[in-house]
């Protein structure tokens, strides 16, 4: 079973339909007993790093994904989810993520040239700095994925999977033994993102 | 390198695609579901899905396809048509749409702009302008094209993004149809004005057209068609090979 967290943040019609199309058993849930039974989790999270990681503290849910990622229970953070991973972020002041990546979130406007659109909207290449990477079992360096951000996450040289080139190098995916980040969505990016789901469905 | 975008459009009335024809290897081209899985194949970066339906049935059947496509199509998908208010949005979005595009709904209210950006995200809300040439002054025009509001086009859709519109899709009605390419003059204002996306509408007729668009007008994102899509004469795999082969940084479907 795997268990999305649902804690109040975002649509999570797209990521449920994508897993159940691939047949894996899930479960959207905010039940605590429900998730540390789960064999794999999934944080997913749109919006404001400062308002989702606030969410995760109140509903406790901080501390039992931090629990669970340290058991050696899979973890994959997506889009902010995967922001949320890291030790801080820089988004409107200074706010606190869960510390299992080391590394901070920064705005995309620190190292992409100017004549670039913030947010990065649309479909760009995976660049593997990871190649053995699980969750990249069956996807090939150069796929192409779905993108909407305005920050991402830097100083995490040593846990970054792979990158895009939006006018700089972009984290686009980082993993750390068990813990997996997607800064894409899997959900939106066809045949390679529901390839991605997959793999992590069986780490 | 990010991409540019190609976009077919699907407009739906009664749970039906408009304008679906004949293509090979497709059983109902008229089921909006069985298309969108077609494009998706084919390699669409993503869809629009506009409901033309007045009635309140018709916009029951439309929620129902549009959440049974999301649960088997796995690219963005923008829902236009009929949004109106905040309730709207939230309609459509928990039905699996990732974008929602506003035309005559903000004309008539200019607070649903801000409104659903400030709910949603700037990135959900994108603005959709239907503009014509009237007296030499690019106009916007509402209910399809059919009455001229009055506004200047150019400020109307500074207004819009600067009140939160994450995205601009720009139709030309003066080259809609006309299938001899887009409006590159009223494109060309609309991207030197804005620093969104803008998504270029109306007028292509085949693939030069994408080609002579995007090489002439690199800060235009994205190209979005319906009827040449539709009736096979341009085929969105041969489209991207072709962006590709000039220079054009386009998604090409692994094996393709």
């Amino acid at each position: 079973m795997l268990a999305v967290i649902d804690y109040g943040v975002g649509n999570l019609f797209s990521l449920r339909s994508s897993l159940e199309f691939l047949g894996v058993e899930t479960v959207v849930t905010s039940d605590k007993t429900e998730i540390e039974k789960a064999d794999r989790i999934i944080l997913p999270g749109v919006g404001a790093f400062e308002d989702a990681a606030k969410k995760l503290r109140d509903t406790g849910m901080a501390e039992l994904v931090k629990r669970q990622a340290n058991s050696g229970k899979p973890v994959m953070g997506i889009c902010l989810g995967m922001q949320l991973l890291f030790e801080k972020s820089f988004e409107y002041g200074v706010h606190e993520g869960l510390g299992l990546i080391e590394g901070f979130v920064r705005p995309l406007t620190d190292i992409v040239p100017r004549e670039l659109k913030i947010p990065q909207m649309g479909w760009n290449a995976l660049e593997f700095t990871k190649p053995d990477c699980p969750v990249f079992k069956y996807i090939e360096n150069g796929d192409y994925v779905y993108f909407v951000h305005s920050y991402y996450a830097a100083d995490c040289d040593k846990d970054t999977a792979a990158v895009c080139d939006y006018g700089a190098r972009v984290t686009a995916a980082v993993s750390k033994g068990n813990v997996f980040g997607c800064q894409f969505h899997p959900e939106k990016s066809g045949d390679t993102g529901l390839s991605i789901l997959k793999a992590f469905s069986e780490v | 390198m990010i991409t540019k975008r190609i976009i077919p459009c699907l407009d739906v009335r009664n749970g039906r695609v408009v304008k679906g024809v004949n293509f090979e290897g497709l059983n109902d081209v008229a089921s909006p579901v069985e298309l969108a899985q077609y494009y998706s194949k084919c390699g669409a970066d993503e869809l629009v899905f506009y409901d033309i339906t007045a009635s309140a049935e018709g916009r029951k059947l439309f929620t129902d396809i549009l959440c049974e496509t999301a649960k088997k199509v796995f690219i963005p998908l923008t829902v236009g048509g009929g949004i109106n208010t905040v309730d709207d949005f939230d309609r459509v979005l928990k039905c699996g749409a990732d974008k929602v595009s506003v035309n005559s709904g903000a004309i008539r209210n200019p607070d649903l702009v801000s409104q659903a950006a400030k709910l949603y995200g700037d990135q959900c809300v994108v603005i959709s302008a239907d503009v014509k040439r009237v007296d030499g002054v690019f106009r916007v025009f509402a209910k399809g094209g059919r009455e001229n509001t009055g506004l200047e086009a150019i400020e109307w859709i500074k207004r819009c993004v600067g009140s939160g519109a994450g995205e601009v899709v720009l139709n030309s009605i003066d080259t809609d149809g006309v299938k001899r390419g887009f409006d590159l003059e009223m494109l060309e204002k609309v991207s030197n004005t804005v620093s969104v996306p803008v998504i270029a509408s109306g007028g292509a007729g085949n693939i030069e057209d994408f080609i002579t668009l995007f090489k002439t007008l690199p800060k235009v994102d994205a190209g979005l068609a319906a009827s040449i899509f539709h009736f096979g004469e341009v085929r969105i795999a041969s489209l991207k090979e072709a962006m590709a082969a000039n220079g054009i940084p386009a998604r090409l479907q692994r094996g393709a």
